[in-house]
């Protein structure tokens, strides 16, 4: 019993002291060059991306990640005084909200302006992709030919009916492309087209693009809608349960001979409130070098928005497609409209 | 060991107490009193001990602030999404919460009462360990399992796969049980969740005077009656408690909800917070939710006003336990290990299949640093709050102010709201804090603090004690609930002071409820997130934040080496939890 004590006694001083070393902010502690994130992405292969710009630049960089709204009320909530010099987001509605917020700085980069595609930038400088996905539709082989479908319009398709997956309209992807359907359809086509998708479903919407993407492959459903990205992860991790799953799902880029595939991006820009302008501009500026293009797309399967920069190996035998040019901002304001669409189509 | 001291300057409190009623009944209920802030109004909220009672008040203020940020959205008007929801979702969502608090409550009332029961007053094979692992389940963070058990019984997963490829099945040649369905997240959520009841009924049953019970027994009362007319009615206080952790814990959860497909209250605010991007309807949505909360609160309290129950012994006597032999005992063994199985075995097996799958790659040192983070963490914030539980308890024990159980119960409901939304409060708060700092220094000496608060460590222990003041509260009111004021009386007439009341007759009693919230809290905070990955400082990462980062982007199978470390934490902390109920029970014997 003795000894119990002693060591719940060492143990609480040292959790202690722990706890104290951390309590003191450390953008106060440090006198180091820093750029501080606040970002919503968290890959594995970020690390290694900020590991090398604090080798070639001397910048060591600090994050919080978490879900993006949330950071953006925690940088609304430090006001001035928030040590946030760069905010980063997979989605556009996000870095659009956070421009409306108030929390970014236009940054008017000749470096980024002369490589990012005018459609994945802010027109005002705000926030720029860096990446991108695209939300295309996969179909079983055995059941679907690539022809039976070409856009996201023939999804509504009574023949399509009890045989399309989805995911649920709360997320963010799902938004961001009814909006673009919205951008180019309008509010009562795409209501209609979302009533003609939801009696299609072969089952109420759930789970995550993997999900849907398994599904079809066991035969749950025979259409969906995913992201690339979560293709090119299933590839590249190479699991022997996905291995009948890669081998059963075909892509289709959807509206190749209209407006292109919608787009989403993974952009980011500079906080407001920024006290390490310069770093933070570096930063972003690194993102678009070719080698931070490679760790993205190689990395982590995503799509680089710099002309000539490599394709995902995992899907690249897809080859290359048209981009819808709607710029991003619009669809990303777009975002709560198509909500409620969805809500009066009874997309769950 | 601590009221051993007691004994030589007080008598034993049985000796004074053993001839006390069961069930003392309740003074005259007092005219109901709103507190106006008058200066004689003033002084009854304080009670005969202001300066307790006030800092009491005070730390119940600090931790309602968040809660009071997310309610004042009531107060602006917002933009027609409210009508746009009740013609749409509400309906749907409104049926959805009711049926999974309904289903919840049952499930979680039932097998925790249940089997506390069981495992308390019988002896049946396995039935000690069975007692010990009753409580694993609390390990377990609920989105995690499930999705280890969509993954596994989904259309696409390995058991409906092989069940399609054995008969040659498509997708409508058969019917099985749709996991992702209302019942199934139910079922989820009443596996993890129902290790609160089993815990605070097992407590209350083992605190329970053996005497009444015997004495029912030589009047002939069967178990069925024992267990009907005097267990439930005298652990009903503590049982209530466990039940509403459970139910708000349902209710914030959104995890699983979300991954399963069913809209509930708390994907409504999510969905009009973040995809409407109407932070003033979420509120109103989140009030809303706190209204409902309130009022089921309001109507238990209301239930059983007119009983207060006191344990007429403190000395810890152990239950004579009834040996069950043959069918029963293996009936009873069977029903208590099922809860184990599918809330812990079985999807703790899933998870080490997923991780020989493709685990975590970067599961070495760094898991170190994490693993300590998360329990450095854990265990401060369980000192914290349940510190802060004690004390206010135990100020409301003494000054009975009402202003002070309003404002209790209020500051418990932090525990309800949505994770991210409460923490949002939280960030709102602090932000407003470091402002008003930041702004008067400024004033005062012309110098910036900057962000004090904002991004610290100290910071998440606040939210950890908005979060989880609830659960340390509810048990140790409980607690402070089943000792008798007369115990204090006497020790007061034989000269102790309040302090020494607190310490040499409460903290001894109180042992059990105390070490019980703290590994409460202790494992709540384990498995907390929303909080966490919004508030944490820079380059902080916890092993729940990890298995976040990789489940939200669907690498299950790698997100499932981080949840078994944390489970694999839990455990053991859920394992000290058993012993010291085991060596306080043993303790008076």
């Amino acid at each position: 019993m003795p000894k119990f004590i002693l060591n719940r006694r060492a143990l609480l001083g040292g959790t202690a002291g722990t706890i104290a070393s951390l309590a003191a902010p450390p953008v106060l502690r440090a006198q180091e060059k820093v750029v501080n994130l606040y970002s919503s992405r968290h890959y594995d292969t970020d690390e290694r991306l900020y590991a090398d710009f604090a080798i070639e630049t001397g910048i060591k960089v600090n994050r919080v990640e978490a879900q993006p709204d949330a950071l953006l009320e925690r940088m609304k909530a430090e006001g001035a005084n928030s040590p946030a010099d760069v905010f980063i987001s997979v989605d556009a509605g996000r870095l659009e909200r956070a421009r409306e917020m108030g929390l970014l700085q236009p940054l008017n980069s000749t470096a980024i302006n002369g490589t990012v595609p005018a459609s994945l930038r802010d027109p005002e400088g705000h926030w720029f992709g860096f990446s991108s996905r695209a939300r295309v539709i996969m179909y079983n082989k055995d059941k679907v030919a690539a022809a039976d479908i070409a856009t996201y319009e023939d999804l509504a398709d009574p023949k399509w009916k009890g045989r399309v997956l989805t995911r649920s309209s709360s997320h963010t992807y799902t938004q961001s492309l009814v909006g673009s359907i919205l951008a180019a359809l309008g509010e009562a086509k795409t209501e209609a087209w979302c009533r003609g998708l939801v009696a299609n479903f072969a089952r109420a919407p759930k789970g995550g693009d993997t999900d849907q993407i398994r599904g079809v492959a066991a035969g749950e459903g025979d259409v969906c809608l995913a992201n690339t990205y979560y293709l090119g992860n299933m590839i590249r991790k190479n699991a022997a349960q996905d291995a009948s799953v890669i081998a059963k799902i075909g892509v289709v880029f959807p509206n190749q001979a209209g407006r292109g595939t919608h787009v989403n991006i993974a952009g980011g820009g500079i906080a407001a409130s920024s006290k390490n302008r310069e770093h933070a501009r570096r930063f972003l500026e690194y993102l678009v070098t070719p080698g931070a293009q490679t760790y993205f797309a190689q990395g982590n399967d995503e799509f680089p928005v710099v002309a000539g920069a490599p394709l995902p190996k995992t899907i690249a035998a897809l080859g290359s497609f048209k981009i819808d040019s709607l710029n991003a901002a619009i669809f990303a304001k777009n975002n709560g409209e198509a909500l409620k669409i969805m809500d009066r189509a009874g997309w769950k | 060991m601590g009221w051993r001291r007691c004994k030589t300057s007080t008598p034993k409190p049985e000796t004074v107490l053993r001839t006390m009623d069961l069930q003392i009944p309740a003074p005259l209920p007092a005219p109901a009193r709103l507190p106006i802030w008058r200066p004689v109004a003033l002084r009854e909220a304080l009670g005969d001990r202001p300066w307790l009672v006030a800092a009491a008040l005070a730390l119940c203020a600090l931790v309602v602030l968040p809660i009071a940020a997310v309610l004042s959205n009531m107060f602006y008007a917002s933009n027609g999404t409210i009508l746009h929801l009740a013609k749409t979702i509400l309906p749907e969502i409104l049926l959805n919460t009711i049926g999974l608090l309904l289903l919840v409550g049952v499930g979680v009332a039932a097998i925790g009462t249940g089997c506390a029961w069981l495992v308390t007053m019988y002896r049946f094979p396995a039935s000690r360990v069975l007692a010990w692992l009753l409580l694993l389940p609390l390990a377990m963070p609920a989105y995690i399992i499930g999705y280890a058990y969509t993954d596994f019984l989904a259309f696409a997963g390995p058991l409906q796969s092989a069940v399609r490829g054995w008969f040659g099945w498509g997708r409508n040649d058969y019917w099985f049980p749709n996991i992702q369905s209302l019942w199934g997240v139910s079922l989820m959520l009443t596996l993890v969740l129902y290790p609160y009841v089993y815990f605070l009924a097992r407590s209350a049953f083992l605190d329970q005077s053996p005497t009444a019970l015997d004495v029912a027994r030589t009047l002939g009362h069967g178990g069925r009656d024992r267990f009907l007319k005097i267990a439930l009615p005298l652990a009903r206080p503590s049982i209530a408690a466990g039940l509403a952790l459970a139910l708000m814990e349902a209710l914030a959860d959104l995890g699983t909800v979300q991954y399963f497909g069913i809209n509930t209250f708390t994907t409504a605010i999510y969905r009009t917070w973040f995809g409407m991007g109407d932070r003033v309807a979420a509120g109103q949505l989140a009030s809303a939710l706190l209204l409902f909360v309130a009022a089921l609160v309001v109507i238990e309290q209301a239930a059983r006003r007119r009983s207060r129950f006191h344990r007429t012994s403190a000395r810890d006597i152990t239950i004579r336990q009834i040996r069950l032999s043959g069918m029963p005992a293996w009936t009873a063994t069977a029903a208590c290990s099922l809860p184990v199985i599918l809330g812990f075995i079985l999807p703790v097996l899933i998870l080490i299949g997923l991780h020989r799958e493709g685990g975590d790659d970067l599961f070495g040192p760094r898991f170190l640093a994490l693993a300590w983070n998360t329990f450095a963490l854990a265990g401060f914030a369980a000192l914290v709050v349940t510190a802060t539980g004690l004390f206010v308890a135990y100020a409301l024990r003494l000054a009975r102010s009402d202003t002070l159980r309003t404002l209790l119960r209020f500051s418990t409901f932090g525990y309800a709201l949505p994770g991210t939304v409460i923490a949002v409060g939280i960030l709102v708060s602090l932000g407003a804090a470091d402002q008003m700092l930041d702004s008067s220094s400024r004033a005062l000496f012309g110098v910036s603090t900057g962000l004090l608060l904002s991004g610290t460590v100290m910071a998440l222990l606040f939210a950890y004690l908005v979060r989880f003041l609830a659960v340390a509260a509810g048990g140790l009111e409980a607690g402070f609930g089943r000792i008798p004021a007369s115990m204090d009386q006497v020790a007061r007439t034989l000269g102790c002071s309040s302090g020494e009341v607190m310490r040499r007759v409460h903290l001894p009693l109180l042992r059990r409820p105390l070490m019980t919230a703290a590994i409460l809290v202790f494992v709540d905070v384990l498995k907390e997130l929303p909080a966490t990955l919004i508030i944490r400082p820079f380059n902080f990462d916890t092993l729940a934040v990890r298995v976040y980062q990789l489940a939200s982007d669907e690498r299950l199978a790698q997100a499932s080496t981080g949840a078994l470390v944390i489970v694999a934490i839990g455990l053991v902390s859920v394992g000290v939890l058993a012993g010291i109920v085991k060596g306080t029970s043993r303790r008076g014997s």
